[in-house]
């Protein structure tokens, strides 16, 4: 008969295995119960590429340096001030440490890729991307005696007073369960399920395409709420980004992103556009994006360019649609045609003088006279052939979690629970109440997995 | 070239120009992210530029089951040989890409019973050593074109290979990039130095790096040998057998030793490597190249070890039917890959001159 682990540790990402190996460290008998089949592994870490880090001076990959001050004001911005300053403060200092401690266990890092220059100094790119972070933890993981089962999704934590005393689970079709004396949870958001999201946002979400892993249905989380655990984290709402229509309903990743949109027009489904394509810089504007296509009929999107902007940006994972007239374009994107081509002559005729046309700054090559304007990069869409891409939304992560205080551990009211402790997307409403800062998700799942595996085996020990 | 295959590799290589994550594994991946759009000679020039170090696979979130099903050190290696069976010259001798182990068996027989009759027949009146049994002569006879002529079959390849990736006029500097790259097999160090997977699925390791490398400087040192040898004989009279502390046996010995152990390894992790991130259906052709290599290697050493014992004989014609067997398929077996890696590393150099990078 197999023994119970000190430690289970919910989840198979990056902050379950920060959690798993810090703990297994600290000498304690640890098992991570991963949803997902090991292929899948990882959760969302596996389409992750970087992670935000604090420098005083040149770290790793990193270049110049990154104050704890200049950090959290990026922070700020893209959170509107919906964040707890205190934990995110104690996020970003703690990164500077996270970087050495990473490497240490396996993961290796490389320069800023190609086409992210803006980031050299901010983030740190995992070589190879997530998925090898995920690798190389869990070939740590295992060399420190951590067991990793896979398909092993976690259906109920049966609580009694201030603690957890059961973990209930899936394997192989059966019904399992383990009593270990702490638990950590680091199964991270609801987003794939979507009943869930369709409930929290209406309707419209069941046309959302969710860009990571199916296998985040929010089962623990809405286990524990329903249990009064403390939430945190607007219930309604999650980062969704503009993406390529035809990308996969889960699991595209990164590939789909569009960054055609600041050189086109977009518009809906009846061909009329709704916003300024141009207002700012794409970075600073997919977010957005994914908001306003939700807002669409049918939650659909198309960019329109021609031959001029082809070559300004990524290319994307599918071929654009491709015509040598509007008309066509239109009968093959299934857009109605004469209103496509009104739209477009529109569009044209409120263009000016695009002689200071600049792809990679705000240019203010602005149309006039048009409602909605398009305030930078306006230039005709004029030179055949036309090229179209449709967009939709897709649900990066969603902000509802559990809360935690700076040790990671989990309440019900003002009690702690003695024995529960959370990290990653799960608990990253309690720091992240709106907005993202890229590359800050694998900073919170770092740190606070390491937290957490730290105070879960001091207190199984 | 069969369109399926490039299509194939062309349909995976846009989709990593979008995702972008694997820039710092090897050569391939700055290459391929400096293209939008990719050409047959471009992805045939990134197939030979892949050292199917395999980093790629095990780092990529869409591989099967994900329905994007990437596997680029596969699609690469498929694309690989065939640009290797259409290149071949002359015509119609790529087909033996494909029947490489039989091949190489046929060639080991045919060559034994060519030279060991041949050593019967014509076996000299005198001679010290080996040429105790085949004369000096007889050998240059057999082994100067045996060298040259799939030589010169590799030097037409490599000229249509040259024009399908559109290089152009080399510098010395590209030529030395190359040396540099193959030298240190840069390629398979993995961008940070841990190497490359192979042997353990997503476990970094050096051993293929240091194996290859083994039988790399190996066989560069037996070659240099034989040059010795050739050298010492033609332009100072000094004929073999050769003392151990002679050039040619200071060279040849720790080639040989070098060739022995590398190839050795190499079939090793060839048999615990994953078959599908490769050219599966010319694994077994693959195997017995690296045998054949190791079996060159051996029967040298083993001839040197018998000098003077009547096992020369025998031990003679078999080393020298696996030189020659080797010579011969040169152009038609997995040795291409040498030529044609120097020229995609040399090519991929030029573009970086180019792209200033």
């Amino acid at each position: 008969m197999q023994t119970d682990p000190d430690i289970v540790v919910i989840g198979g990402g990056n902050a379950a295995l920060c959690a798993a190996i810090t703990a297994a460290e600290a000498g304690a008998r640890v098992t991570i119960l991963e949803a997902a089949p090991k292929p899948y592994r990882g959760g969302n870490s596996r389409h992750t590429r970087n992670f935000r880090c604090m420098h005083d001076g040149p770290l790793g990959p990193l270049i110049e340096s990154y104050t704890e001050d200049e950090y959290f004001d990026d922070l700020m911005k893209v959170t509107g001030g919906k964040t707890d300053e205190f934990l995110a403060r104690m996020v970003i200092r703690t990164s500077e440490e996270c970087l050495p401690w990473m490497e240490a266990h396996g993961v290796r890092f490389q320069p800023s890729l190609s086409g992210t220059l803006s980031l050299a100094r901010t983030n740190a790119f995992f070589l190879g991307g997530g998925k090898s972070l995920v690798n190389a933890y869990y070939r740590t993981a295992d060399g420190l005696g951590v067991t990793a089962n896979y398909e092993a999704p976690v259906t109920h934590l049966e609580m009694e007073d201030d603690r957890v005393v059961r973990v209930d689970y899936t394997s192989n079709g059966e019904s399992k369960s383990l009593t270990p004396k702490a638990v950590i949870v680091a199964s991270g958001g609801f987003q794939a399920d979507t009943d869930w999201l369709a409930r929290a946002w209406g309707p419209a979400a069941r046309n959302f395409l969710i860009r990571g892993t199916p296998y985040n249905r929010g089962v623990v989380l809405s286990d524990l709420l329903d249990q009064g655990i403390e939430q945190v984290g607007d219930p309604t709402q999650c980062h969704a980004v503009a993406i390529d229509g035809r990308a996969p309903k889960f699991d595209g990743g990164i590939v789909t992103r569009l960054d055609c949109v600041p050189f086109s027009i977009v518009v809906n489904k009846n061909a009329e556009r709704f916003y300024d394509e141009g207002e700012d810089v794409w970075p600073k504007r997919y977010a957005i994006w994914g908001r306003l296509v939700a807002a669409q009929p049918d939650q659909v999107g198309y960019a329109i360019i021609d031959s001029k902007a082809i070559d300004l940006f990524m290319p994307s994972v599918f071929p654009p649609i491709k015509a040598d007239t509007l008309e066509e374009l239109a009968n093959k994107m299934g857009l109605p045609a004469d209103r496509l081509s009104k739209t477009v002559s529109e569009f044209n005729s409120a263009c000016g003088d695009v002689s200071r046309f600049h792809a990679t700054e705000l240019d203010g090559v602005a149309t006039s006279g048009l409602t909605p304007a398009k305030t930078n990069w306006a230039r005709p869409i004029d030179q055949p052939p036309y090229y179209g891409y449709s967009l939709r939304t897709g649900v990066t992560f969603t902000y509802l979690g559990l809360k935690v205080d700076e040790r990671a551990q989990c309440a019900a009211g003002n009690r702690a629970i003695s024995n529960l402790w959370a990290a990653g997307e799960t608990m990253a409403g309690s720091i992240l109440g709106q907005g993202y800062l890229a590359g800050f998700g694998m900073t919170i799942g770092t740190v606070f997995g390491r937290i957490a595996g730290k105070e879960a085996a001091a207190y199984a020990g | 070239m069969q369109a399926e295959l490039i299509n194939e590799a062309r349909r995976q290589a846009e989709i990593c120009n979008a995702c972008r994550y694997c820039e710092g594994y090897c050569s391939v991946f700055p290459s391929l992210h400096a293209h939008r759009t990719f050409s047959d000679g471009d992805i045939t020039q990134l197939a030979n530029l892949c050292h199917n170090c395999r980093g790629c696979y095990y780092a990529c979130q869409y591989t099967t089951p994900h329905e994007f099903n990437l596997n680029l050190p596969n699609a690469l290696a498929e694309v690989r040989l065939d640009s290797w069976k259409a290149l071949a010259w002359p015509r119609g001798f790529g087909a033996l890409f494909d029947r490489s182990g039989m091949v190489i068996g046929a060639g080991l027989v045919v060559t034994f019973a060519l030279l060991f009759a041949l050593a019967q027949a014509l076996r000299p009146e005198s001679g010290a050593g080996f040429y105790a049994y085949m004369s000096h002569g007889l050998m240059v006879a057999i082994f100067t074109p045996a060298f040259l002529l799939p030589l010169a079959a590799i030097g037409v390849s490599l000229r249509h290979y040259w024009k399908m990736v559109g290089g152009g006029p080399l510098a010395i500097s590209d030529v030395w990039a190359a040396c540099k790259s193959a030298g240190r097999m840069k390629n398979l160090d993995g961008g940070h130095g841990d190497g490359c997977n192979f042997e353990d699925e997503d476990r970094f390791s050096q051993a293929r790096r240091h194996f290859h490398q083994a039988t790399l400087y190996g066989f560069l040192l037996c070659f240099a040998a034989t040059s010795a040898g050739t050298i010492m004989h033609y332009l100072f009279g000094m004929e073999a057998p050769y003392g151990l502390f002679s050039l040619p046996k200071l060279l040849g010995v720790p080639g040989g030793i070098l060739l022995c152990l590398g190839t050795a390894g190499l079939a090793w992790l060839k048999t615990k490597a994953d078959r599908h991130l490769g050219a599966p259906e010319v694994w077994g052709g693959e195997m017995a190249f690296v045998l054949l290599l190791f079996a060159v290697s051996a029967t040298g050493l083993a001839l040197y070890a018998a000098t003077g014992t009547a096992a020369v004989a025998w031990l003679l014609p078999i080393h020298l039917a696996t030189v020659l067997t080797f010579f011969l398929l040169t152009p038609y077996s997995k040795m291409a890959h040498g030529f044609f890696r120097m020229a995609a590393v040399a090519k991929d150099a030029q573009e970086l001159r180019l792209r200033g990078g």
